[in-house]
């Protein structure tokens, strides 16, 4: 075999293959910020073995390609939100910040900015966690921001606890077609939609604060995608307050038709129970229940929500300047909608159901059903009625319990 | 070599070719190409099987061949100076790999050095400039990107396993580089089995060629270019949107379809496909643009598919619209 004698290529390979990141009996060394910081960090997370922590040190790190994880059971992990900030304002490539595609991973103490599709994604995960992370976009709530902040999809047993995000052009934290979910102590502000529960099942959303959204907290289930029937879902003890950022989505995107000013909007879905929560100054309603009411061609789509629960949850001001779809029928209620409001269809194509919508308010809380009927809905055939739908025994779904958090 | 954990440093270490610059395929080697090839930013691709003696890969009607564990696909990807003439001054810019190991497969790059002399492998990828003039003669400046290891298997995979994309009898089924009619050719060399004689292979239209039907063609191009992903188990398979050549369903492949999770991808559009205008499908906005968080592939171009954007473009024009539009 013929001598070759190293090109420079070569030579930087080689260089790049005696990685910084040293083991030593204390564990990894941290990734620290530089221009070659974004390939070592990137050849960590190939080259990363179950069991392994990635750590990132503390400073700005500048990527133009986004980052993602392949291999189970390895946590990434920063110096903190405030001190390693993972910054894709010059991102050129790929959908995401970071792409993560295994199982049993968690990501934590970091921040992500302006990322130029999502933030962080997890497709397929089992047993995904984020924590003590923000992910935002730092020039404020702009329609050319990322869509999705936190983004688990088709995943299961997803932790989401102390995260922050702010300035998604859909939903900050968004979790799609997954089940086993915990949303806790996470705080989504100035996003269009704060908190998203979609097409899932088995999700407990609790202690979160959602505010200055356009809408705080959507629990939708939507039809034509992979996996249908959202079902099992609690909202409680969230404070869904001064939702009022103008909606700013790309038109086109359902979540640009949540009406400016919602505090939680539940759309079709079956079982959703929410409680103790504080509603305060969302000036289109506090909790909207309504059914999927545009065109759609799906025959195993059911676009109504069924069984919820409603009860013991504080409301403030609110319903003043109701905006969106339903805004034409507040003259007919007195100009303003109150605290909850369904929009009263029971049939869809041929079918009806028996709907239960359970209201266990104080009395002096008010409600309207909307009564128009069928979707896809038609203004013209409200029947507004400020009667609730007599109580029901709706089993509440029992507490979320996931593997990394205390459960086996 | 092939069946070992780690990949080896050098892709002269494998021995596929007997020459330095990997122009020369060693025997068992056996150059093949696709009826139509995925837009790789106009790159041109080489591409070669390698099947160990003894074994061969299983004919499957629809889905990728069953290969024998020790089989490896390799792309090399190149550039002319002047891509209306590909083979003068012709420079590999990398080779991937795909190795059947007994795990599962396995997706490595290579790139090449200035020299042309070898390729060292590279689990990040990397960048490179590229100025070339294209097949329509348009002067064009590429930011070529080679994928790391992880980007390998975001297009190369089926419900989170690892495995190859072109090698379908659907893009074999054609007169391939031995001048002959490419699945029989495999056959007589041993690399396949199993091809049926009782009924007619799948085989897909040349996506380009004007004299075919435009339907035909343009679901050919989504196939190879989209449908790695825009599958139930692929990477988009969480969008409904579902591009291969065997989705029977319009709103699955894309008519009135809304958008799930493209954010400013939409372009502000409703569906997916408006049937009769381009303008107003999401499908084209998407593939036109080359802004991240925009454009379609999301992986592995970062110029436009000039070619590719005119013909579903014709293709969207030419569908009856919806009654009352």
């Amino acid at each position: 075999m013929a001598l070759r004698s190293l090109t420079a290529v070569s030579v930087l390979v080689l260089m790049a293959a005696c990685s910084p990141k040293v083991e030593t009996p204390a564990g990894p060394v941290a990734i620290m910020p530089g221009p070659e910081a974004a390939a070592q960090l990137q050849k960590a997370l190939i080259e990363a073995k179950p069991g392994d922590t990635v750590l990132i040190g503390e400073g700005t790190f500048d990527f133009t390609d986004g980052l993602s994880l392949d291999v189970d059971n390895v946590k990434v992990q920063g110096a903190g939100q405030g001190k390693t900030i993972l910054s894709f304002k010059g991102q050129t490539g790929a959908g995401e910040g970071l792409l993560i595609t295994s199982d049993k991973v968690t990501v934590s103490d970091f921040t992500m900015q302006d990322s130029k599709g999502d933030g962080i994604k997890s497709k397929g995960s089992d047993t995904i966690s984020f924590k003590n992370l923000k992910v935002e976009w730092t020039g404020g709530p702009l329609p050319t921001n990322g869509a999705y902040g936190v983004y688990p999809v088709e995943s299961k047993n997803v932790l989401i606890d102390g995260v922050t995000v702010s300035g998604a052009s859909d939903a900050g934290i968004y979790v799609g077609q997954s089940d086993n979910i915990i949303v806790r102590n996470s705080r989504a502000e100035y996003n269009v939609a704060g908190i998203e529960i979609e097409n899932s099942s088995n999700a407990d959303v609790y202690d979160n604060v959602a505010t200055h959204n356009a809408g705080g907290i959507l629990v939708f289930d939507l039809p034509n995608l992979k996996v249908m029937g959202g079902h099992s879902t609690r909202v409680f003890r969230n404070k869904i307050v001064e939702n009022d950022t103008q909606n700013f989505a790309p038109p086109g995107n359902i979540v640009a038709n949540v009406p400016t000013g919602t505090g939680l909007m539940l759309m079709a879905n079956k079982n959703v129970h929410v409680f103790e929560n504080t509603f305060d100054k969302n000036k289109t309603a506090h909790v909207m229940v309504v059914s999927y009411s545009y065109e759609y061609k799906d025959e195993t789509y059911n676009p109504l929500p069924r069984d919820f629960v409603i009860r013991d949850n504080t409301y403030g001001e609110g319903g003043n300047d109701p905006q969106g779809r339903l805004a034409p029928l507040a003259p007919a209620l007195g100009g303003a909608l109150p605290p909850i409001v369904w929009d009263g269809v029971t049939r869809y194509g041929d079918k009806s159901e028996d709907i239960r919508i359970v209201v266990r308010e104080k009395p002096e809380v008010g409600f309207v059903s909307l009564g128009l009927g069928s979707t896809p809905i038609d203004l013209a055939k409200a029947k507004p009625s400020p009667t609730r739908q007599p109580d029901a025994d709706i089993a509440e779904p029992p507490a979320i319990v996931l593997p990394q958090d205390g459960g086996v | 070599m092939i069946l070992a954990a780690d990949p080896a440093p050098k892709l002269s270490d494998y021995g596929f070719f007997t020459d330095a610059g990997a122009r020369t395929p060693a025997e068992g080697v056996a150059p093949y190409d696709l009826v139509n090839a995925l837009f790789s930013d106009n790159a041109a691709k080489h591409r070669l099987v390698y099947v160990p003696k003894g074994a061969a890969a299983t004919y499957n009607d629809t889905d990728v061949f069953d290969f024998p564990v020790g089989s490896v696909l390799i792309k090399t990807f190149a550039f002319a100076p002047d891509m209306r003439q590909p083979r003068v001054g012709e420079r590999y810019i990398e080779t991937r790999l795909l190795i059947h190991k007994a795990d599962g497969w396995a997706a490595y790059p290579y790139i090449w050095n200035a020299e042309q002399t070898e390729a060292t492998y590279a689990a990040v990828g990397g960048k490179q400039t590229i100025d070339t003039i294209t097949a329509e003669g348009q002067p064009l400046q590429i930011a070529y990107t080679i994928p790391n290891r992880n980007q390998c298997k975001e297009c190369h995979q089926s419900d989170r396993v690892l495995q190859p994309i072109g090698p379908k009898a659907r893009n074999l089924n054609h007169v391939g580089p031995a001048g002959v009619d490419q699945i029989a050719d495999w056959t007589r060399r041993g690399i396949l089995t199993g091809v049926p004689a009782d009924h007619p292979l799948a085989e897909l239209p040349r996506a380009f060629d004007a004299s075919l039907p435009l339907e035909g063609r343009a679901r050919a191009y989504l196939d190879i270019n989209c449908a790695h992903c825009h599958n139930a188990t692929g990477s988009a398979s969480n969008s409904g949107l579902y591009l291969g050549w065997g989705e029977q369903d319009p709103t699955g492949w894309g008519i009135h379809k809304r958008p799930t999770a493209a954010g400013r991808g939409s372009g502000e559009l409703s569906f997916v496909i408006e049937p009769g205008l381009p303008d107003a499908s999401i499908l084209t906005y998407r593939m036109a643009s080359k802004e991240a968080g925009v454009m379609m592939p999301e992986l592995g171009r970062t110029v436009i598919d000039d070619r590719g954007v005119a013909l579903i473009r014709e293709w969207v024009a030419s569908l009856p619209p919806a009654p009352g539009k």
